[in-house]
């Protein structure tokens, strides 16, 4: 049994003039547990949406999303988020501070929860940074801190927003790696979302293509056979991206001329 | 806080404008955050002498020595001190009782919705009705003692700390609940662990523009029904033609307003580069 799936799942947005918009229709996808799921789409495909309804903060409009069998209802602590943008941390709070946050609503004791705390600070990059403020450190740390702070607290599951989208390209690429590392030794299901072909292939262990909106639904999964480390100069790695890249060129091109 | 590595981001940060310093240090940066000041309210005293001596020379404006003077006369004897803590009691009294009760239903109205539907009409309707003229009710209703004063500074608090309050809470980040939710907060410590720090600073500014108020409505009551108090002074001033006892009493509001006004900003600063609500 996967441990999430989603079955013919719909999410209509209404707007504030009553517009109707169909962000995804008859969505279907399952992953299964310890699996590294990558879903990759153009801007405004859904990806955003079908993260929130796993999530549990939008319940869907039709359809049903199981997590172990049972319907997601309302968010819990077994999906940790990183959430696209940074406005989820908490500005009052230090970056181990926000690290621990939810270690400190499960009463966890102050020295074992700072302990835990560091390591994932360490583990991101960001020891020696663990007095400040959000506001005093960079996009990329503000990402970092995301990250370590749903780390630090061990979800059963992963949920990923483009986690990895406002940072540099050579700390993009050492987070990828230190994320698949994280990967392979806590075997931790992983929901990653993502535009970028590269990371997807790079780390997926399948890709989930989306086609342009309105009414997403997924195009196909490409299986990564992939195992260890992923050069990008690699054959391999090469056809999957091309094939990936098949997939993805029309929506993109769909995606652009629905914009105008 | 300031950082360890680098106790100077803060505090040149001060108010929230960015001073580009120069080489020098602690001196330097005291002087251009307190300079200014001192020298802004210098020439605000040079220009009243040079305006009472030269412009309206007459015993009906007085220049700022004899005015002076006259206050430190009046701190001595202890009348001016007496005004000012009359006054201040009641704006403190009624401040802080105005606050406790703002605070609490603002963030209600903020969080639930019944709560801002059924509480609505009271806010939108009272909040227009000025409490300068809700002075003769209170007085009708309280007599001249120090419970009308007190009701109308706590009337004039409790609105805008409201709206401030409320406007705190819907002003919160959603992803900011969300994260919250999703490591395993329940409603209860995302209210005290989220909510009310993220509001904190919409609160801060809600009492700051409320103390202003206070200092309207307390001259304005003291005028009309008091015994003693800054406002009581001014009626004196009017009704004996002392005239350098008001310029007293208007300075001392004057001051004593910027005084407390600088503890909002200085406090509001302190917790708005923690508590920014924006990130
Ligand atoms: N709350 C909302 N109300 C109305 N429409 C919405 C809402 N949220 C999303 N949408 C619409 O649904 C569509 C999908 O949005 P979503 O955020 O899921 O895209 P995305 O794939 O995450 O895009 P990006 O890669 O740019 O983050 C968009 O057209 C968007 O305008
Ligand atoms: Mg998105």
């Amino acid at each position: 049994m996967p441990l999430v799936s989603f079955h013919n799942v719909e999410k209509t947005y209404r707007s504030l003039q009553g517009v109707e918009y169909g962000a995804v229709e008859h969505f279907s996808v399952e992953i299964e547990a310890g699996e590294f799921f990558c879903l990759l789409g153009p801007s405004g495909c859904g990806k955003t949406t079908v993260l929130k309804m796993l999530a549990g903060f939008e319940a869907p409009t039709a359809g049903h999303i199981l997590m172990d069998g049972r319907p997601v209802q309302g968010a819990s602590r077994d999906r940790g988020v990183v959430f696209q943008g940074d406005d989820s941390l908490y500005g009052w709070l230090t970056a181990v501070e926000n690290v621990e946050f939810g270690l400190r609503m499960r009463h966890v004791r102050k020295a074992d929860r700072r302990e835990r705390a560091m390591h994932y600070l360490e583990l991101v990059g960001l020891r020696g940074q663990e007095k400040k403020y959000p506001a005093e450190l960079s996009g990329g740390m503000k990402q970092r801190i995301q990250i370590a702070r749903v780390l630090a607290n061990e979800p059963k599951m992963l949920l990923m927003d483009e986690p990895f989208a406002a940072l540099d390209a050579q700390t993009r690429s050492l987070m990828q790696e230190e994320l698949a590392n994280i990967w392979h030794t806590t075997r931790t299901t992983v929901l990653f979302i993502t535009h970028d072909i590269d990371e997807a292939v790079t780390l997926g262990k399948r890709i989930g293509v989306m086609r342009a909106g309105p009414r997403s639904q997924v195009k196909g999964v490409v299986e990564v056979a992939l195992n260890g480390a992923r050069s990008r100069t690699d054959d391999v790695f090469l056809q999957y991206y091309k094939q990936v890249y098949e997939m993805i060129r029309d929506e993109v091109a769909k995606a652009i001329a629905r914009a105008d | 806080m300031p950082s360890k590595e680098n106790p100077t981001a803060r505090e040149t940060n001060a108010g929230g404008r960015l001073f580009i310093l120069g080489p020098g240090g602690a001196a330097r940066r005291l002087w251009s955050v307190y300079g200014g000041y001192a020298l802004g309210f210098v020439s605000l005293f040079l220009i009243w002498q040079l305006a009472s001596l030269y412009v309206v020379s007459s015993v009906l404006f007085p220049p700022p020595t004899v005015v002076f003077s006259k206050g430190l006369l009046l701190v001595r004897n202890g009348v001016l001190l007496e005004h000012l803590a009359a006054s201040m009691q009641r704006i403190l009294a009624g401040f802080i009782a105005g606050s406790l009760l703002g605070i609490p239903i603002g963030l209600a109205m903020g969080s639930f919705w019944p709560v801002r539907k059924l509480l609505e009409p009271y806010t939108e309707f009272l909040r227009f009705i000025p409490s300068v003229a809700m002075i003769t009710v209170a007085v009708i209703w309280f007599g001249i003692g120090e419970g009308a004063k007190i009701f109308l500074i706590i009337y004039t608090t409790i609105f805008i700390v409201i709206l401030n309050t409320a406007a705190g809470v819907s002003a919160i980040a959603p992803n900011k609940i969300r994260a919250a939710q999703s490591l395993g907060a329940t409603r209860a410590q995302i209210f005290f662990h989220v909510a009310l720090p993220a509001t904190v600073p919409y609160i801060l500014t809600g009492m700051r523009l409320a103390m202003g108020n206070s200092f309207t409505t307390i001259v304005a009551a003291e005028l009309i029904a008091a015994n003693d108090g800054l406002g009581k002074m001014l009626w004196d001033g009017r009704l004996f033609m002392l005239v350098d006892e008001i310029f007293v009493s208007l300075v001392t509001l004057g001051l004593l307003g910027f005084a407390v006004d600088r503890m909002f900003r200085w406090s509001i600063y302190t917790f708005a580069g923690k508590y920014s609500p924006a990130t």
